[in-house]
């Protein structure tokens, strides 16, 4: 009990306390608030990528395609942990907006919205057409003309303008040129008819918040993709399938399961004309399918966090320097405990509680100023913006609205945790000293 | 004196320091017996080792040589725990700068040895006794209305005789007091002399260690230190010593 009387008398009564408190409070804060905007913006940025590639993609990076892909979706669509599947043709092509003066290289995606709707979530990024995908591609007053959906960064571009704001859709036109390609990879089409070219007017405008694919990527109808690119014709191909599973159903368990099934497709089709098309073809979580964009905002995480790291050693250097000061003073005290009794392990016991509290009560400040600072964040970025034009983050690069603010509870365990234990960490030598001093010694005259 | 009688016995008792490359040999074989329920007075000049004795004689230190029983028991046989708790329960230490501690009242430096000697659930049960002990401590020392101020509130003589309580706190066999007056002035050091004979009359064994011949006149028997033993004087107090 006089542990805990003597460490909080401690603390209320020696002012150096203050500055460990403070330091710790200082280093919670920082990290708590960068860690939850990271944090915000690495998932928030996942879900992105989630949502645009849906749970499963099988497919193939091989811009011939694969074959018999619509009797793979057969198959798909009667399994029991199926939702939804959708073919896609993938490729690169010359864009020219009709008036412009030079080409453009975009990647075009063929898709059948409504399809492709229920396997990702493509229409939630549509401007016009979110609550109608099936018209997605049509172009207002006249049927008969082909649509094409532009990423917003690729539109503004174009436009000067994100958003086309007016309820009847300009009439923009781009000619959109691709090289077919044969099943064996060969040009479909020889002399100078080698180039499909066709012209698609803006019908809507995606914004999936992922700069790069809003920045470069042209959709169009399955179809039309399709003869463009050469896969039409008896046998079909397609770049890939987008699959979305049973809400119940665990990501890494479907994959398996797409998995085992292509494996067997794949055997079945051994014997068919083009079954070479299709050992190319892979089955990736949507993880891994786009994991060449999230891998270096994870690093950047983790980078973070290990700056952070450094920030928490800080913190441990500061405790143990104010800790050697304390218990220098408190020699004397110490002399005194021991001359009734007290053992070596009560001493570590009472530093390390005092140290306790120190982290306690320096992470308990840090974390509500960490909050108020979150919770106040956006307004605080809007003031700065409105008054220096300075945005705390580029929307360029990390293309999200508002400022990820929602304060996760394992984050904040684990930031407390590591607080404590620095705190733990910086008194041990202090406290171990302290445990080891002779009563005799700090009791002298010559001492005092 | 039978052996029985004996509460404190020190045989041959040796204690070096190393300062650089000399040894400093503080004490040189000394020998004392100190019977329950009496009043010695060590004395000797400054740096005879009259301190380094009593620190040993309470367990705070350990002698290079020699033995030291306490009721019968070789203190040097004590594991860490009982050499704890032996200074918790058995011994009181008064020292000359009074040792309390500035962070607790004066009530709490008082019973802070009832706290330490028990857990957390062992104090709250028998707190209420061990206030109410410090509290009667503190009465018979007339510090009745001074128990909740700091030390730094109270004079010398008033700091002392905290620290005479709380030596008292757990009813110790034997009380230790390392120049128990050295810091105070001659009046106040003779209201402190009181208490300690007022002690020593009501049975507490008093061993203490002073530099001044005065003051330990006042003492059952007193022991001189000179060259790190107990010097043979025809002294009316000093049979027991170099037995």
């Amino acid at each position: 009990m006089y542990k805990v009387i003597l460490a909080t008398r401690y603390l209320l009564k020696r002012r150096i306390t203050y500055f460990a408190v403070l330091a710790v409070a200082l280093c919670v804060f920082i990290v708590v608030v960068v860690m939850t905007v990271m944090a915000g913006l690495v998932n928030e940025f996942k879900e992105k990528n989630h949502l645009f590639a849906g749970d499963c993609v099988v497919g193939t990076e091989s811009l011939v395609g694969f074959a018999y892909y619509e009797d793979f979706i057969k198959l798909l669509e009667q399994q029991d942990f199926i939702e939804a599947v959708s073919p896609a043709i993938k490729s690169f092509a010359l864009k020219r907006r009709r008036g412009a003066e030079q080409d453009d290289i975009v990647e075009i995606m063929g898709i059948d919205p409504v399809r492709h709707s229920q396997a990702t979530g493509f229409g939630d990024t549509l401007y016009y057409h979110k609550n109608n995908v099936s018209k997605t591609f049509d172009v207002a007053n006249d049927p008969n003309l082909a649509g094409c959906v532009l990423g917003d960064f690729m539109l503004s571009q174009d436009t000067s303008n994100i958003y086309l704001s007016n309820a009847n859709l300009p009439r923009i036109a781009y000619s959109i040129s691709c090289f077919p390609l044969t099943a064996r990879g060969a040009l479909a089409q020889a002399g100078t008819d080698m180039v499909n070219t066709k012209t698609f007017y803006y019908s809507d405008q995606s914004s999936t918040g992922l700069p790069r694919v809003d920045g470069s990527l042209v959709y169009l109808p399955f179809e039309e993709a399709q003869q463009l690119c050469g896969m039409g014709g008896s046998i079909k191909r397609a770049s890939r399938l987008h699959i979305k599973f049973k809400p119940h159903v665990k990501i890494q368990d479907g994959c398996e399961k797409v998995r085992s099934l292509w494996q067997k497709f794949r055997q079945d089709m051994a014997n068919e004309t083009q079954a070479y098309s299709l050992d190319t073809v892979t089955v990736q979580s949507w993880k891994l399918y786009r994991r060449a964009s999230i891998a270096p905002m994870e690093n950047e995480q983790t980078e973070m966090s290990v700056m952070f790291g450094f920030v928490g050693i800080t913190t441990v250097f500061i405790v143990l320097v104010v800790f050697y000061m304390i218990i220098s003073h408190k020699s004397k005290d110490i002399g005194i405990l021991k001359s009734i009794g007290v053992s070596n392990l009560d001493i570590i016991e009472l530093f390390s509680g005092y140290a306790f509290l120190v982290s306690i009560i320096g992470s308990g400040i840090g974390l509500f100023a960490g909050w108020i600072f979150l919770l106040k964040i956006n307004p605080i970025e809007d003031w700065l913006f409105e008054h220096f034009g300075f945005q705390l983050w580029d929307r360029t690069i990390y293309a999200i609205g508002d400022i990820p603010n929602k304060v996760e509870f394992k984050i904040l365990v684990i930031i407390v945790a590591s607080a404590i234990a620095a705190c733990l960490l910086g008194a041990l030598i202090p406290t171990l000293q302290a445990a080891r001093q002779k009563p005799v010694e700090t009791l002298q005259v010559g001492q005092l | 004196m039978s052996k029985d009688d004996l509460i404190l016995k020190a045989e041959e008792l040796h204690k070096y320091y190393r300062m650089g490359a000399t040894e400093v040999r503080v004490l040189k074989g000394l020998n004392l017996n100190v019977a329950k329920g009496e009043f010695v007075a060590i004395i000797g000049a400054s740096g005879s080792g009259k301190s380094t004795l009593l620190h040993i004689l309470g367990a705070l230190d350990k002698p290079t040589k020699g033995v030291v029983t306490f009721e019968k028991r070789d203190l040097s046989r004590f594991r860490a725990s009982e050499l704890n708790k032996f200074r918790n329960r058995m011994v009181g230490f008064v020292f000359q700068f009074y040792h309390l501690l500035d962070e607790l009242t004066v009530l709490e430096n008082v019973y802070l040895p009832a706290m330490t000697g028990r857990s957390v659930i062992g104090w709250l049960a028998c707190r209420r006794q061990a206030k109410n002990r410090a509290k009667e401590l503190l009465a018979q020392l007339g510090l009745a209305e001074r128990i909740r101020h700091k030390p730094y509130q109270l004079s010398g003589g008033e700091r002392q005789r905290v620290a005479i309580g709380r030596a008292l706190m757990n009813e110790p066999r034997l009380l230790l007091a390392d120049e128990p007056t050295g810091n105070l002035d001659s009046a106040t050091g003779n209201g402190i002399l009181e208490v300690l004979e007022k002690l020593n009359k009501a049975g507490q064994t008093v061993v203490m260690v002073t530099h001044d011949e005065r003051i330990a006149q006042r003492a059952g028997r007193i022991v001189t230190l000179v060259d790190g033993k107990i010097e043979h004087k025809n002294h009316k107090h000093s049979r027991n010593e170099q037995q």
